[in-house]
């Protein structure tokens, strides 16, 4: 059987593969509606060619006609692209473009639990689309961002007013993007981290304050 | 052999389809699978394949000559990450892989490991 055998020899060209010394690795999820740009921004800061990893849903649900993550041979496979940075020796981050219904987070186990946290990409002319990610986003204590990926054609909405029409709390940050440039991917990433950056030292204050007292 | 008449049978095997996702991992489902292995465990071969091992055994024992992701197995073996997830669990079974524990951030991250990533980030 020829798809059978031709992949016995699959896998990393040696250029794609991490140095033996990789120990540890970490995760950031990109997460939004159907042509947000996810697999655009992926791609535009991993050191490999994005690759795709898929998840079988164990029985067939109706209304699938949303879901566009699914393959047309195959109606209960989800696909979620990834990418890779090497962020030194021992340490890589894998960056996932999740589609933005909540029932496919659960395919794959602890995608968003053993996150860093997550960039929740918004296309202006469909807002409405993040309203439930963000509020599951909320509700299940992941620390996230809004990064607003600017289309040409779309109407050019002040940061403030996306933040308000999202009802966004006003410590979360709200970047602009475009998810094809290298360096605005990066420096979106980037606000990301120094957000929680913030949060974990915000965390690790009131337990200084109380080993003080102490 | 005559060709199969039923071009969907074939076809869904040839693609990953259930019935042959069925064959790969024996008809096991989640209880053949540790529950500890994330996208991002970092996987890598302690032993080389054996002629006798199933094909994607022996596939995943090669490819991780280097650390590679439970992710980027499922990538480069077209299967999905439920049915990676037993596979690497065999060869941990068998000591023939090691994994490299993903870090679980409980809450939020550790400081130190949020600043390295920011600075191989600024590297970019
Ligand atoms: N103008 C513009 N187009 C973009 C941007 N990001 C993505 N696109 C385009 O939008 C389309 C969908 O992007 P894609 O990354 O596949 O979206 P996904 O479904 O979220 O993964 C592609 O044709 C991209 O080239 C952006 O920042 N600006
Ligand atoms: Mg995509």
């Amino acid at each position: 059987m020829d798809s059978r055998s031709s992949e016995l020899a699959v896998g990393p060209t040696r250029e794609d593969a991490l140095p033996a010394s990789a120990a540890t690795a970490v995760k950031i999820v990109v997460v939004g509606g159907f042509g947000v740009g996810k697999t655009t921004l992926v791609g535009s800061v991993s050191e490999i060619r994005p690759l795709t990893t898929e998840e079988t849903m164990t029985e067939v649900s109706v209304g699938v006609d949303d879901v566009r993550g699914v393959e047309q041979k195959n109606a209960t496979t989800v696909a979620m692209d990834f990418g890779r940075i090497s962020i030194n020796e021992e340490l890589v981050l894998y960056l996932f473009g999740t589609p933005g219904q909540q029932r496919f987070w659960f395919l794959w186990t602890g995608l968003f639990e053993g996150a860093l946290g997550a960039v929740v990409l918004v296309d202006t002319r469909r807002l409405e689309a993040s309203f439930d990610v963000i509020g599951r986003l909320e509700d299940g204590g992941v620390p996230f961002i809004v990064a607003v990926n600017a289309f040409p054609d779309a109407p050019a909405h002040p940061l403030d007013q996306v933040r308000a029409a999202l009802d966004l709390s006003p410590t979360v940050p709200i970047v602009e993007c475009d998810a094809r440039s290298r360096a605005s991917s990066r420096d979106t990433l980037l606000a990301l981290m120094r957000y929680l950056y913030s949060l974990s030292i915000q965390s690790a204050a009131p337990m200084a304050a109380s080993a003080a007292t102490e | 052999m005559t060709p199969s008449p039923i071009n969907d049978a074939s076809n869904s095997w040839e693609q990953g389809g259930p019935e042959r996702l069925y064959v790969i991992t024996g008809g096991r489902g989640a209880s053949g699978r540790r529950a500890d292995l994330d996208l991002v465990t970092l996987v890598v071969a302690r032993a080389a394949a054996r002629p006798e091992m199933q094909p994607e055994h022996a596939s995943i024992l090669r490819m991780c000559h280097y650390p590679l992701s439970m992710a980027e197995i499922s990538a480069y073996l077209k299967l999905p990450f439920s049915v990676v997830a037993i596979l690497v669990s065999d060869l941990l079974a068998e000591s023939t892989v090691e994994v490299r524990a993903t870090v679980r951030t409980a809450g939020i991250p550790d400081p130190e490991l949020l600043k390295a990533v920011m600075y191989g980030l600024q590297k970019l």
